[in-house]
């Protein structure tokens, strides 16, 4: 066992990727001289040249629309996008043609891509650089949504969702490139369909995924210290969504929080709450509730940021309006 | 016609001069194909066998024609929602163009796409794109691909002035000659973006200029006369195949029709269609081969009984054709198992 960061275990998929499959290649913003605007790709570019760690322009709908031909050409790109926010100037490209190509043209012409790209606030880069719109993403038929929020599926989603025949796309959260954590060694045939229990407990779910998991455990180990037994539980795909997971939790706890850093309205966590409801309704000795953050464009002020996100403490308040 | 006489092959020049003739007469078949096809297409959808949106493409055959003689199997084609000739022209049979009309599983893409998504992997066609400017980023891709695979083929890629106008024209542009990669742009220029003329909606209007400006040769041709498209796209496609990067060839065409079946066509004046009708590329060359002596009325009888035939063939096998199960609605949203390349 070794402990490494975030950072460093998705290098080392990407490294694996590229040796692994001469078809792959990696291109996005400042992926090769810079090393990645994030430093996730430091060193490939002298390991791997600049054909297969392609620097582009700040074109993001030429080069995502280009991974999706190179794709549907028989290669297997990884595009890069530096955060989510930029992504919406591909988006054309991602719903229009990625997500419909297979079935607008009958079966004929399937995606093999794979597009990473940062998501989420806590790093004070205010509106543009903050926001969680994976959810959005989520909404649409065609795509697989991953979301890593450990160190293990940092390391191991990528070369499944290569292997993937159609377009998946990874939300790496920026606040969780620096955490450090053991790696296990590799999983063979790791999943990248089913939602994982991360924390077992009886009395309440905590639903989380990437950037949230965090404060889930932070809340479940404050829940434990007024003894109360929190479940943990991590998306990790966020489309198709493991519905199954969700329900058998609720099963056990009958109580289910929904802690999603995406705004409340029209999302991803009010899309697991009515999974929750349809399934498990009778279950339920509470309403499913949920934590997002406030309906605010991101603020740059660190209180501001900070009064924004979800934070244990309002968990905490709504496992106490649960009754659990 | 003897059938024991045996005529050695000619060779020489005279030789190459009757197959250029042969391949003139070849290249009328192809456009009367395409505006037949279209024709049937207005009263099926007169009719309602087709509906959605239907744009045609009447006066703008020879662009299609002309570019696509010069591509071989191994190449790509990326197209545009009015894509039946270019579809016609790759040689996507009739009966799965018109089944794909109709809604039909028989269809090129099984009634999943309809009049502007037609796709085709045996003859690589890649749609069918109706976002104006997407498709040229998938052929900048196909393109890329190509390169890294070092494979010697050109993606060609059409799209209509109005795309001039979006960023993804200028992103597609700038990347593909920064890369050097194996495009051929194929603009079809028929002076409108839907209702809006070119010179309301571009500060510049000389399109071939802002494609010269990403450093990539460009030029016109007259998108009226097949045989200047037939002869500019070889040179063209050559070059790129021989690794000389992206090309730009500018169509300068017209269509006599409105945008779609739903255009009431305010924003022209009668004169201007007129004008441009006079300029039509089939009387055209049918004039020209009459004039050579290489078509007579009973030849050019011929052939519209042949394209009638087959015409009457593809709608009678799209009549005939099965609506796809709706059991099956949400297959490939997905990959099946085992499938995918």
């Amino acid at each position: 066992m070794s402990e490494i960061t975030y950072r460093e275990a998705m290098r080392e998929a990407l490294a694996e990727a590229l040796s692994r499959d001469e078809r792959v290649f990696l291109m996005g913003e400042d992926v090769g001289r810079n090393g990645g605007c994030y430093a996730v790709s430091l060193g490939l570019l002298e390991e791997f040249g600049p054909e297969r760690v392609r620097d582009t322009p700040l074109s993001e709908s030429a080069f995502v629309g280009a991974g999706i031909g190179a794709a549907m050409g028989g290669m297997r790109p990884i595009v890069e996008i530096m955060t989510v926010n930029f992504s919406l100037l591909a988006l054309d490209q991602i719903v229009n043609n990625a997500a419909s190509l297979l079935y607008m043209s009958g079966g004929q012409f399937n995606v093999p891509l794979v597009i990473r790209m940062t998501t989420g606030a806590g790093r004070q880069l205010a509106a543009q650089h903050s926001h969680s719109l994976e959810g959005w993403y989520a909404h649409i038929p065609g795509l697989r949504i991953l979301a890593p929020a450990t160190i293990d599926d940092a390391r191991w989603m990528l070369w499944p969702a290569l292997e993937d025949p159609d377009p998946v796309l990874i939300f790496e959260h920026g606040a969780l490139y620096n955490e450090k954590g053991e790696l296990t060694e590799a999983t063979p045939g790791l999943d990248i369909a089913s939602a994982a229990i991360r924390r077992a407990g009886d009395d309440v779910s905590l639903i989380a995924y990437g950037g949230t998991l965090h404060t889930a455990l932070e809340s479940a180990e404050m829940l434990a210290a007024e003894g109360m037994s929190a479940e943990v539980i991590d998306l990790r795909c966020l489309r198709p969504l493991d519905t199954e997971a969700l329900v058998g939790s609720v099963l056990r706890t009958h109580r289910a929080v929904v802690i999603d850093e995406g705004w409340r309205s029209g999302s991803l966590s009010a899309e697991v709450a009515a999974r929750i409801t349809e399934d498990a309704f009778y279950d339920l000795d509470a309403p499913v509730t949920r934590v997002c953050s406030a309906e605010v464009p991101m603020p740059y002020a660190k209180h501001l940021e900070d009064a924004t996100l979800p934070q244990p403490v309002r968990v905490l308040e709504a496992v106490r309006r649960l009754g659990a | 016609m003897s059938a024991t006489r045996r005529v050695p092959p000619k060779t020489g020049p005279r030789s190459e001069a009757a197959r250029a003739d042969a391949h003139l007469v070849h290249l009328l078949t192809q456009m009367l194909r395409i505006r037949r096809f279209e024709e049937q297409c207005v009263e099926l959808y007169s009719r309602s066998a087709i509906r959605g949106f239907l744009h045609l493409g009447i006066g703008e055959e020879a662009c299609a024609v002309g570019v696509m003689e010069a591509l071989g199997p191994e190449d790509a084609v990326v197209a545009t929602y009015r894509e039946h000739g270019h579809a016609l022209a790759r040689g996507i049979s009739m009966r799965a163009t018109m089944a794909e009309l109709e809604g039909k599983l028989e269809g090129a893409s099984r009634g999943r796409g309809g009049s502007m998504h037609i796709f085709d992997a045996p003859s690589r066609f890649f749609g069918g794109n109706a976002i104006v400017g997407g498709g040229l980023p998938l052929a900048l891709g196909l393109a890329l691909a190509d390169h890294l695979a070092k494979r010697q083929r050109v993606t060609a890629c059409f799209f209509g002035d109005g795309a001039v106008a979006e960023g993804e024209f200028h992103e597609t542009m700038n990347l593909a000659s920064l890369w050097h990669l194996p495009v051929l742009f194929c603009c079809e220029n028929n002076l409108y973006a839907m209702g809006t003329a070119i010179e309301r909606a571009q500060a510049e209007t000389d399109l071939t200029l802002k494609a010269a400006s990403y450093r990539m040769p460009a030029w016109e041709v007259d998108g009226m006369d097949v045989v200047a498209g037939e002869k500019t796209a070889p040179t063209a496609a050559e070059a790129v195949r021989a690794g000389g990067g992206p090309h730009f060839v500018e169509m300068r065409t017209y269509r006599f029709r409105a945008h779609s079946m739903y255009d009431p066509d305010r924003y022209r004046a009668r004169e201007e269609i007129e004008r441009w009708r006079e300029r039509d590329p089939i009387p055209a060359l049918t004039e020209e081969l009459k004039a050579r002596g290489l078509l007579d009325d009973a030849g050019l009888e011929r052939i519209e009984a042949e394209v009638a035939a087959e015409i009457r063939d593809a709608v009678a096998f799209a009549d005939a054709g099965a609506l796809e199960d709706v059991a099956d609605l949400e297959r490939f949203v997905v990959s099946e198992k085992g499938g995918g390349q």
